[in-house]
């Protein structure tokens, strides 16, 4: 079952409640089952991300070599309160507990991309390219 | 010798020749790589060297371990120097590619060392201050070879352990050479790796499984990933004598969900395994099979846990079970299993080849052979490093990794993962050995160490242990879901200077009653990191219970995240039928048979 949604959220990047129903019915779970699972692990979501994901680390090493001031730059930066989606619809925002490159704290991931020894003037320069191409990109399509 | 593995090794030597026999690049570009540009480097060599118009082999390797050197790009000649450049910037590829792959002659003002040679004005590899003292039994091949490619593994010695187990060893004796080398696992509890074996050889059932652990939740450590990026056939060789030894059938490598590169790696290198005979019916010819897989684990740090693990294989929310059954009588989906380590399978193959005693000669009496140590935060340089046991923190901290960069004096270290403690620099003297390091207060966990100078308050470092403890608590025992709730509201108010005198009591109260009531070592040392920098470092929370005591730096992060989000009844749902359900039958969803 947690292959099975593991599968369905790489490949769509979130849960529909069809893929819920969907597992479910090839598991041969209940609804409640699958979504007591899916509920459990924070690589799961349930809404459509936003185009682009960037992620943090707030993990200890991180957080000493000061993670926080980005942390806390970026969400205001972005018109965020926390993790979530900006308002255009362009990035999603996520923490994560250590992004398994501590060496090169602070680390960021910008669409799954990592990237370490980060200021936070380089984080919102890295996020207001990925914007610009973002909104390049919409007008064309 | 087995005729199977005598022709793997045969073809071996000779795809080596054939490497040396023209100039061979190497990239690392794991992790630790990418985060500071390999990829960027790795294109730009690849122009730069389809321009040049030699022909060159470029491979991608894992890491060396010296973090701080990254992205490293490794240039062996042939009838040439070989020499590691460090920090590369794609911008300079060009020059290495015309002066050292075209012309032959090292770039000495980028190189960061020479490898089995002598360049005037470059120090050797093994001079490096970070490498000085180390010694290499899991990383030895890290950084060295394609981590995908088998027979550069076989042709630096791999897969003969597992040979010589097999056509000279009994299972008996293969258990007994891990008993005498006195392995003790590396997952965090040091438990004798021989002794766990030996429960599960002791059960008759026909299917076993030998479980490997590289759920890897705890921040600071990136040992596990690193091995299976830079040399997943030393696990995979590891795995399969266990099973030799123990009479198991299958392997399962657990990785967790998010990187793509461990994961991508230690499939390939599976693969590669079962087209060359060494997995499979039958291995290396001998009357003996093993089947090995990877299996994806949800971001969960509790899900490291034996038996929560075995949950999440099959598929469940990854809570402890309880114990007993023990693993070796009830494992995954019900069969005996045994767990291990990333790190303490990758052992396997150098003990059975070089014989309990070579391994046992290394490290202190009861903590033998290496430790493997993750180096990060107020440090020159970080990285990997894999030290004997009996060495001093202070060996490895201010020699192999440098000391503190900046000129600041070093405070503290933080080891053992957010269920560790901290040791203070006082106590640097201290040997590295798992029993030494559990007295003092701060055990050695998986390997992460985190250097920290004077400036950093420990008040404000436990407050990010404890927030993120409570975040990963599962949640199936109150103890610890309301523990460690509780202690993280304490601590915030402490750090936002308005804590309460009998604040520190009452943290212990709650403390002393996880660890008496939780299920798993999630709750149960759930207080540690408190504890222990209480134990050092009570002054500072006294300070900060002060009257009119500041508030420290406000923190940000995330609140436990397992009572299961919200399914909001407005959400949006997928226009077109997704091709997921594809995904689903392929992958299966039934236990193996
Ligand atoms: C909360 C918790 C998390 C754990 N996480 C890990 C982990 O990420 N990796 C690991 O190898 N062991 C982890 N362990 C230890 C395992 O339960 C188990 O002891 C270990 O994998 C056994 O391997 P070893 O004998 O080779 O050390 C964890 C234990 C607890 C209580
Ligand atoms: S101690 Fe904590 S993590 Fe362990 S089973 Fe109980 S609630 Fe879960
Ligand atoms: S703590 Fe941030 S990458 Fe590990
Ligand atoms: S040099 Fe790569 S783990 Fe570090």
């Amino acid at each position: 079952m947690l292959s099975s949604l593991l599968a369905a959220q790489d490949e769509l990047g979130y849960l529909p409640y069809e893929a819920v129903d969907e597992v479910s019915l090839c598991t041969g779970s209940s609804v409640n089952e699958v979504w007591a699972v899916a509920s459990f692990y924070p690589n799961f979501r349930f809404t459509p991300p936003a185009r682009h994901s960037v992620e943090i680390c707030w993990g200890p090493t991180c957080h000493v070599l000061g993670a926080q001031p980005i942390l806390q730059g970026l969400v205001s930066h972005l018109g965020l309160e926390g993790e979530g989606d900006t308002e255009d619809g362009s990035i999603s925002l996520k923490y994560n507990t250590c992004l398994g490159v501590c060496p090169h704290a602070p680390a960021m991931s910008f669409d799954h991309e990592l990237a370490g020894r980060m200021s936070l003037d380089e984080a919102v320069s890295r996020v207001e390219r990925i914007r610009a191409a973002d909104s390049a990109g919409e007008q064309q399509a | 010798m087995t005729e199977a593995y005598e022709a793997l090794a045969k073809r071996a030597a000779a795809r080596w020749d054939e490497l040396h026999a023209r100039p061979w690049v190497r990239v690392g570009t794991g992790l630790m790589g990418e985060a500071v540009g390999a990829l960027e480097v790795l294109s730009a060599l690849r122009e730069a060297i389809e321009r040049a118009g030699v022909e060159a082999t470029i491979s991608e390797v894992g890491t060396t371990g010296l973090c701080y050197a990254e992205p490293i790009v490794d240039v062996h000649v042939p009838d040439g120097p070989r020499v590691r450049y460090g920090n590369v910037r794609p911008e300079q590829v060009e020059t290495i590619v015309q002066r050292h792959v075209v012309g032959g002659e090292p770039v000495t003002d980028l190189a960061l060392a020479s490898v089995d040679s002598n360049v005037p004005g470059v120090p050797r590899f093994e001079q490096l201050p970070m490498m000085q003292g180390q010694i290499r039994v899991a990383l030895r091949n890290a950084g060295e070879i394609d981590p995908t490619d088998i027979d550069q593994y076989v042709a630096r010695g791999g897969f003969s352990g597992l040979d010589k187990a097999l056509s000279s060893l009994t299972t008996e004796q293969t258990l007994d050479e891990i008993k005498n080398s006195g392995l003790r696992g590396r997952g965090g509890a040091a438990f004798p790796t021989g002794v766990k074996w030996g429960f599960l050889a002791g059960n008759p059932a026909p299917q076993k499984y030998i479980l490997c652990n590289c759920e890897e939740g705890d921040p600071g450590a990136f040992n596990d990933k690193t091995i299976l990026e830079s040399d997943p056939f030393t696990l995979i060789e590891g795995c399969i004598i266990a099973g030799y030894a123990t009479g198991a059938s299958n392997g399962i490598v657990f990785i967790r969900h998010g990187h793509d590169s461990p994961i991508d790696r230690t499939r390939a290198a599976i693969q590669a395994c079962y087209d060359n005979g060494v997995l499979g019916e039958s291995v290396l010819g001998k009357e003996f099979s093993f089947d090995m897989e990877v299996s994806l684990v949800g971001e969960s740090y509790v899900a490291g846990e034996e038996t929560a693990l075995m949950e999440a294989v099959e598929g469940k929310r990854s809570m402890p079970r309880f114990r007993p059954p023990f693993p070796a009588a009830y494992g995954v989906w019900g069969k005996p299993s045994n767990i291990n380590n990333i790190k303490t399978l990758s052992y396997a193959p150098e003990i059975v080849r070089r014989g309990a005693e070579w391994f046992a000669g290394i490290g202190t009496e009861k903590s033998t052979g290496t430790a493997i140590a993750c180096l990060s935060g107020d440090i020159r340089y970080p990285g990997l490093v894999e030290a004997p046991f009996g060495l001093t923190v202070r060996d490895v901290i201010e020699g192999m990794g440098g000391g503190e960069p900046t000129g600041k004096a070093l405070k503290f270290l933080q080891t053992g993962g957010p269920l560790g403690g901290v040791l203070p620099a006082e106590q640097f003297d201290m040997v590295l050995d798992f029993d030494e390091m559990v007295a003092a207060g701060a055990m050695f966990g998986s390997g992460g160490l985190i250097v920290c100078n004077e400036e950093r308050s420990v008040v404000d470092l436990t407050r990010t242990l404890v927030a993120f403890d409570q975040m990963e608590s599962c949640g199936k025992c109150f103890p610890c879901r309301l523990g460690m709730s509780h202690i993280l509201e304490i601590l915030e108010r402490i750090a936002a200077g308005k804590g309460r005198s009998s604040d520190m009591e009452l943290m212990e109260r709650v403390g002393v009653n996880m660890r008496g009531g939780s299920l798993c070592g999630h709750g149960q040392l759930g207080y540690n990191p408190v504890a222990s920098a209480v134990r050092f470092f009570g002054g500072e929370f006294e300070t900060q219970l002060e009257e009119g005591a500041g508030a420290l730096a406000s923190f940000v992060g995330p609140k436990s995240t397992r009572r299961g989000a919200q399914m909001s009844g407005d959400t949006p749902t997928a226009s077109v039928k997704p091709d997921f359900v594809m995904h689903i039958e392929a992958v299966g969803t039934s236990p193996p048979s």
